[in-house]
């Protein structure tokens, strides 16, 4: 009998299937991977198990016995245990309360917390890791590796039967990866079941028993680690066919607008080059954690960096957003809740902002009617679909949303756009427009950066695509030679 | 979409609720009291409530990026003893005020230095910034109070254009210079944003560190124009004056509808919550209720006040 099997699982955000029908099994002593793409369900789907989210269908079985799995402490009582993705510590407290939070063993008639006795078996949990360091210490002192060596060592003194691990590896270096991948042999042994999440198709291959894909909340296959290679799971990854349709527009290239020249922000980018031209789509590809957002910040001049920007071949110093701005870079964010509306304002208010100076006349004064007119003009050409332009943005779609900041944008009117996730959270129908929206910018000579985690997508639009793989460039490649499977070779550097 | 409303009505109504909450209790006193509804008691609520209304307008401009100052009831203190101490040793009233002016603005300019540049949190800032105008007060002073100040220095706090008293005058004029900064030009749309949304506004172009620091200085500045009223007002300038002025401030801000984590409200909005205060004390005044009593009350309102707006919201 399994030690875990997951049925018909199924679960939906407002607009997005996030999982349809999941069907997974795991055995006792196994290493289960789960591999995906950004999105395609994997956190989604052990969330559900640890009690995060709840599954909108199917059942979840423990030892062939119906678990109900409402909150996070009805699965720790079944003996579930996950590792998050971001670290769940609590920064000011030392590294063995974090540990034994809320399970402290307490002396049961001065109810004082027996700390020697935390601090010796925290000792003990750490030295199976590995780790040597002063379990007295605050979290918040540690470095980012060892603190996700607190947060394993926190689920395993919990003595769970099912061990999640959301990306465990990502903050740690080949050594202490070495390590981790050894206490997971010995949790084997004791017949413990792991679900190992990661993009690395390496680790995969060197720790899992078996490995199950997942695509757009479904899964595609499940392969036992031994009778596949990187290749197929890279194909079973990304091979969905290309539902939404994009209308590429072919536009001939003009002149260089932009060069990038050894673009260094130390810990974040490292010697990035790339040449931008007019009325071109310059796509960047990578996984999550890649440096895509940031190196689109960092030409908005959110980074310090070293190297050079040059603005048709002359060398600009962009030092704030406001230099950026007035250069004629403008960046439309990914998260545009908290860094691009201002969700009390209304859609004016917002569409005007970064260029208000030009509808200032006399001792400062906004003329209001000027400013309006300009405002109607934009929501009639890029049909924001707004009762009025006093509307508060946050009563509108999110593609409406979306679509009063592009116009924000435009009305600087700018050389070079740098799209980050333009599509993000908005319908399918939003979506096609705000496609047609870039390829008539496009037309009429503006440089557009499109940073997109979907692959479909950056293929579909852009011209030239450029993957980045921790905070550098490992790849560039024409439109007309880009496969999913190529993008994903340089997305994951292997 | 189902939204049909063509103006954001909730905001206009929000300040009609604290005007209607101010009408209320106007009717109540002069029910109470046939003293309260006469033009010399009310000329005297609008002078004595000028004192914090002024305050409490600079206030306004710090709440709407998100901030907080404490430290204006210290600021009033300094100002004023300085101006006080220039007066008496024979400056100008006009040399003397505009010396205060500056002294309030510059501290107000260093808190804003402090919350931006050196990342400390507004509270701690200005919580700093309150101990240590009010130590410079004591030792610029002695402990002791100036008296005996040029007579020109009297006009601020004592004339009148007509029968109006001039302090009302100098808040009519702040109000409306408050009033254009903040709903006609572009500053005012930064500071809006500041307290909107901190991170839009930085990625907007905008540089709010620089904003920040204008609205400190700004409730600098009317922390000093206050003080330089009360200290004409009475003549005197205090060490202690200006204690716990800030909270009175703060209070009007509140109570006038402007959101302590920012981004919205109206120094109209504000004016109103000062009248409230003031109302309730000179009300509570004619009423023989006992001062003690009076706080009581006091406290009472403003959290009812803002309980109100909570629900509603």
């Amino acid at each position: 009998m399994p030690l875990l099997e997951m049925k018909g699982i199924g679960k939906e955000f407002p607009g997005v299937k996030a999982l349809d029908d999941v069907e997974l099994t795991l055995e006792k002593g196994e290493v289960l991977a789960l591999l995906g793409e950004n999105g395609a369900g994997k956190s989604t789907l052990m969330k559900i198990l640890s009690g995060v989210y709840n599954a909108d269908r199917g059942e979840i079985l423990i030892d062939g016995q119906p678990a109900d799995i409402r909150n996070v402490w009805d699965a720790s009582k079944l003996g579930i245990g996950i590792i998050h993705q971001e670290l769940n510590l609590i920064p000011d407290l030392a590294v063995y309360e974090n540990i034994f939070l809320g399970r402290e063993s307490v002396n049961p008639i001065t109810k004082r917390i027996n700390k020697s006795e935390l601090k010796e078996q925290s000792k003990r949990l750490l030295a199976g890791l590995g780790v040597d360091l002063d379990v007295g210490r605050a979290v918040k002192d540690l470095s980012i590796a060892e603190q996700q060596m607190v947060e394993i060592a926190r689920v395993l003194s919990m003595d769970c039967r099912v061990i999640i691990m959301d990306e465990p590896t990502d903050a740690l270096t080949t050594d202490e990866v070495g390590k981790l991948f050894d206490v997971i042999r010995s949790l084997k042994k004791e017949n413990k079941g792991i679900i190992f999440i990661s993009h690395k198709i390496e680790e995969i291959m060197e720790i899992a028993d078996r490995v199950e894909v997942l695509r757009d909340g479904r899964l595609t296959g499940s392969k036992t680690v031994s009778d596949t290679d990187a290749d197929e799971l890279i194909s079973m990854m990304v091979g969905r066919e290309l539902k939404e349709k994009f209308p590429k527009v072919k536009t001939a290239a003009g002149d260089v607008v932009l060069e990038v020249r050894g673009l260094n922000v130390p810990g974040i980018l490292h010697d990035i080059n790339f040449n931008l031209r007019k009325s071109e789509v310059l796509g960047i590809s990578g996984l999550i954690g890649a440096g895509r957002t940031e190196l689109g910040k960092t030409l908005f001049g959110v980074y310090e960096y070293k190297g050079e920007i040059l603005l048709d071949g002359k060398p600009v110093n962009i030092k704030s957003p406001g230099d950026a701005i007035k250069a004629g870079i403008v960046y439309l964010t990914e998260n545009r809740k908290e860094e691009g509306l201002f969700s009390d304002k209304s859609v004016a208010y917002n569409m005007t902002l970064a260029k208000l100076r030009e509808f200032t006349g006399r001792m400062d004064r906004v003329e209001k009617r000027k400013e309006a007119d300009e405002v109607r003009d934009y929501v009639d050409r890029i049909r924001v679909k707004t009762p009025s332009i006093a509307q508060t943005v946050d009563n509108l779609s999110g593609g409406n949303q979306q679509k009063v900041l592009l116009a924000k944008w435009l009305m600087t009117n700018p050389n070079v756009m740098i799209l980050d996730e333009p599509t993000r959270g908005i319908d399918v129908g939003a979506k096609v427009e705000i496609y047609n929206l870039i390829n008539r910018l496009k037309q009429n000579g503006i440089a557009i950066i499109m940073i997109s985690s979907e692959l479909p997508e950056i293929m579909g639009i852009s011209d030239r695509i450029l993957i980045m793989h921790q905070g550098r460039i490992t790849g560039e490649l024409e439109d007309k030679d880009a496969t999913q499977e190529k993008i994903m070779h340089y997305a994951v550097n292997i | 979409m189902e939204q049909t409303k063509s103006r954001d009505w909730s905001v206009v109504l929000r300040g009609l609720q604290s005007l209607i909450g101010l009408l209320g209790l106007c009717i109540i006193l002069s029910l109470l009291s046939p003293r309260f509804l006469t033009t010399g008691n009310i000329l005297n609520v609008l002078r004595q409530t000028s004192l914090n209304a002024v305050m409490a307008v600079g206030m306004t401009f710090v709440i709407l990026t998100g901030g907080i100052d404490l430290s204006v009831g210290s600021i009033l203190a300094f100002s004023g003893m300085v101006a006080a101490g220039l007066s008496h040793s024979g400056m100008n009233a006009a040399g003397a005020i505009i010396v205060g002016l500056i002294i309030g603005t510059a501290l107000g300019f260093i808190s804003g230095l402090a919350v931006t540049k050196g990342n400390v949190p507004p509270f701690i800032a200005t919580l700093a910034m309150m101990t240590m105008a009010r130590g410079a007060t004591l030792v610029y002073s002695n402990g002791q109070p100036k008296t005996g100040l040029g007579d020109d220095f009297a006009f601020i706090g004592n004339g009148k254009v007509w029968v109006i008293p001039f302090p009302v005058i100098v808040l009519l004029i702040l109000l409306i210079v408050a009033y254009y900064i903040l709903s006609q030009t572009a500053t005012g749309r930064y500071i809006y944003a500041t307290g909107s949304n901190e991170r839009a506004a930085g990625l907007s172009g905008i540089k709010t560190d620089r904003i920040k620091i204008l609205v400190y200085a700004i409730s600098g500045l009317t922390a000093a124009l206050s003080g330089m009223i009360v200290t004409s007002m009475l003549n005197s300038a205090s060490p202690t004056a200006g204690s716990g002025g800030e909270l009175d401030a703060i209070a009007s801000v509140v109570l006038g509808g402007t959101s302590l984590s920012g981004g919205q409200g109206s120094v109209a909005g504000t004016i109103i919550g000062a009248l409230i205060i003031g109302v309730l004390n000179n009300g509570l005044n004619l009423l023989n209720v006992s001062s003690y009593y009076q706080q009581l009350i006091k406290g009472i309102v403003i959290l009812g006040a803002v309980l109100i707006d909570r629900k509603r919201r």
